[in-house]
């Protein structure tokens, strides 16, 4: 089965004077265990895809199906709770709360989960050895290196042990060779058995994906 | 715990911005203290009063001229009426005339100093019975014997004075026997008062008690009396007497309508009363004030919450991004305000009982008033639940707001 199944997606941003169309009938299907790498230039709407995919926005018209499940039927509880438990989401600009540390910083969807307060240590010391940043986890998130950043919110996204971790350029703002390590982590990861959908613009990323889609405009091509 | 983890994640914000906080929280303190502080030293006040009003014993009365004061202008017409003279006091004394009636006795005030072999002291010098005096007060005199009626009939130079009085002038000699100069005139001391401090609105020991009738003839005294003192058998008969007096004045001065008097008959359960109105209507005026206080720094919070809203878009996008639903973002939000709200009661609560504790040191040692710190528990607690009250009330739109941010639009802020 289908982890993922994407039917002719739209989606246009009307806030402005004029709407701009992002998404222009996208269709998908993703399975469980997949590799995937989305390519495509500067604005041509990959973020606005994976926001879609990690049900943080909603689509114009179209319909997306989740294990299944159609995806605007399920009530913003549903939603936050398979954000929370089957997601995890590395953004393109980190996110990371500059004031606590990365342990800190990691633990974060633990506060939404229910996992027992105990355990919360150890799992996010677990997320971030993976990561390979065990020696840091007590700076703070402001005093962190790019490539450093990019590996707290990788653990972040890992804290809670997800099938699917859909991440927005991991290594756009890192040198090759920082960038090969998060390749490595994602390589890694996917040989555990998760769903990985990587959006990236460097070509030698991409290959080491198993699938590799093209989205120019707001469409695909394969 | 993980109340202590979101406490840490979310304050963070608010503990970047200490000062801005404080100032946020300011209403909130001032108003939270003056609730304490009104309750520390305000119950002080009126166990005082009261317990002093008690001293004055529940079977006098007092004659005074002039009609109740009601305001501040009418405290002129008490001090400047003459209505009360010799005429009005032969009336009240006669034999049947007021009910159970035991003494009465008029009360002249002479101003001046004392002195006794180069000593000199200025302390409050009245014309008044001494007789009359330890037998309202209940008190005994330490030396020597008083003075009554006989002795004003006669007008004799003879005084009772004070405990300190006693002490400034004659140290630890006796004075009984001794002529002391009162503005210039030779007065015998027949007597000295045990010490006693402050009772009612004057000081006990800074007496010197002359008969009125040799205030009058020697003293510059004025011919009419500030008051006349009345005591009767039993507290029962005190408004018997009252109504008593009230009908003779008013036969004397032909007044038909009590608006009209030119008198006023006050009673120990009067005045209790009338403090405690006193009390009770400023206490109403300061709640109104710490309400107002309290509503202000509320609007404060919430500003303050809404502010932090905005700056804190992003974090919000990104909780929710990664799991919280919106009630977890309004009970983080409201918790925040909360929190706030009732550091600024704890603070206020703390300011409230220095202050309180100032006030009655000073009240005590410096000015010397016997005080009882009543320590605020009650307000204390109740200030804590006002506090975070008001914490919720204001800080519930600001989190509403906030939970209502849609994820990716919040991650998108600039
Ligand atoms: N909130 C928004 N309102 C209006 N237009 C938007 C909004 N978000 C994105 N867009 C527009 O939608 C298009 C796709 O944006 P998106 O962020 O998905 O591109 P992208 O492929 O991720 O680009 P990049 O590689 O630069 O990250 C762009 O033209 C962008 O300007
Ligand atoms: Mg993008």
């Amino acid at each position: 089965m289908n982890l993922i199944e994407l039917k002719d997606i739209t989606k246009v941003y009307s806030e402005g004077k004029i709407p701009t169309p992002a998404l222009k009938g996208i269709s998908l299907k993703i399975e469980k265990g997949e590799f995937l790498a989305i390519m495509g230039p500067s604005g041509s709407g990959k973020s606005t895809l994976l926001h879609i995919l990690g049900m943080l926005d909603t689509p114009s018209s179209g319909s997306y199906f989740y294990k299944g499940k159609e995806v605007s039927r399920l009530n913003p509880n549903e939603l936050a709770k398979i954000r929370n438990q089957e997601i995890g989401f590395v953004f393109q600009a980190f996110y990371l709360l500059p004031r606590l540390t990365v342990l800190e910083n990691v633990k974060l969807p633990l506060l939404y989960s229910k996992v027992p307060y105990h355990k919360w240590d150890g799992l996010a010391q677990n997320a971030i050895s993976k990561v390979g940043l065990a020696h840091r986890k007590n700076y703070l998130a402001v005093h962190l290196s790019g490539g450093e950043k990019q590996r707290t919110a990788i653990a972040r996204a890992l804290v809670q042990d997800p099938d699917l971790i859909l991440a927005d350029e991991p290594t756009g703002n890192l040198d090759s060779i920082s960038g090969k390590k998060i390749m490595e982590i994602f390589q890694r990861l996917n040989q555990e058995g998760k769903t990985i959908v990587l959006v990236t613009h460097e070509r030698e990323i991409a290959k080491l994906a198993h699938r590799v889609i093209f989205i120019k405009d707001g469409k695909l091509k394969e | 715990m993980k109340v202590y983890y979101l406490l840490k994640t979310s304050l963070l914000s608010l503990a970047a911005h200490k000062f801005r906080s404080f100032l946020t929280i300011l209403g909130i303190l001032i108003g939270i203290s003056s609730i304490v502080l009104i309750s520390a030293l305000g119950k002080g006040a009126q166990e005082l009063i009261v317990q002093e009003l008690s001293g004055l014993g529940a079977e006098t009365l007092i004659v005074r001229p002039g009609k109740e004061p009601k305001g501040p202008s009418d405290f002129a017409q008490v001090l400047f009426s003459n209505s009360l003279k010799e005429r009005e006091l032969k009336a009240i004394r006669r034999e049947g005339a007021v009910t159970g009636l035991v003494l009465a006795e008029p009360e002249v005030i002479v101003t001046g100093s004392v002195a006794y072999k180069g000593e000199t002291f200025r302390p409050l010098i009245v014309g008044f019975s001494a007789e009359a005096m330890i037998d309202i007060l209940k008190m005994k005199l330490s030396e020597g014997k008083p003075f009554g009626e006989k002795e004003a009939k006669e007008r004799k130079r003879v005084a009772v004075i004070g405990w300190r009085v006693k002490k400034e002038l004659f140290g630890n000699l006796s004075a009984v026997g001794k002529v002391i100069k009162i503005n210039g005139k030779n007065f015998k001391v027949v007597g000295v008062l045990e010490p006693r401090g402050r009772v009612i609105f004057f000081d006990v020991d800074d007496l010197v008690l002359v008969p009125y009738t040799s205030a009058q003839a020697y003293l510059g005294a004025t011919k009419h009396f500030q008051s006349i003192i009345v005591k009767v058998s039993s507290p029962n008969l005190v408004n018997e007497a009252k109504e008593d007096i009230e009908k003779i004045l008013r036969n004397l001065h032909n007044i038909k309508d009590p608006e009209e008097d030119d008198f006023h008959v006050r009673t120990q359960k009067g005045l209790v009363q009338q403090v405690e109105n006193i009390i009770s209507y400023f206490t109403v005026f300061l709640v109104l004030v710490v309400a107002i206080s309290l509503v202000v720094g509320g609007i404060g919070v919430m500003n303050i919450m809404l502010v932090s809203v905005t700056e804190r878009t992003k974090e919000i996008g990104l909780r929710k991004a990664l799991g919280a639903k919106q009630s977890d973002i309004l009970k983080q939000f409201l918790l925040e305000a909360v929190i706030l709200t009732t550091l600024g009661g704890i603070l206020g609560i703390i300011t409230g009982l220095v202050l309180a504790l100032l006030g009655s040191w000073l009240l005590s040692k410096v000015l010397g008033i016997v005080w009882t710190f009543v320590f605020p528990l009650k307000a204390m607690l109740l200030s804590v639940i006002i506090s975070s009250l008001v914490g919720i009330v204001f800080g519930i739109y600001p989190a509403i707001q906030a939970s209502q941010k849609d994820p990716i639009e919040a991650l998108r802020h600039e």
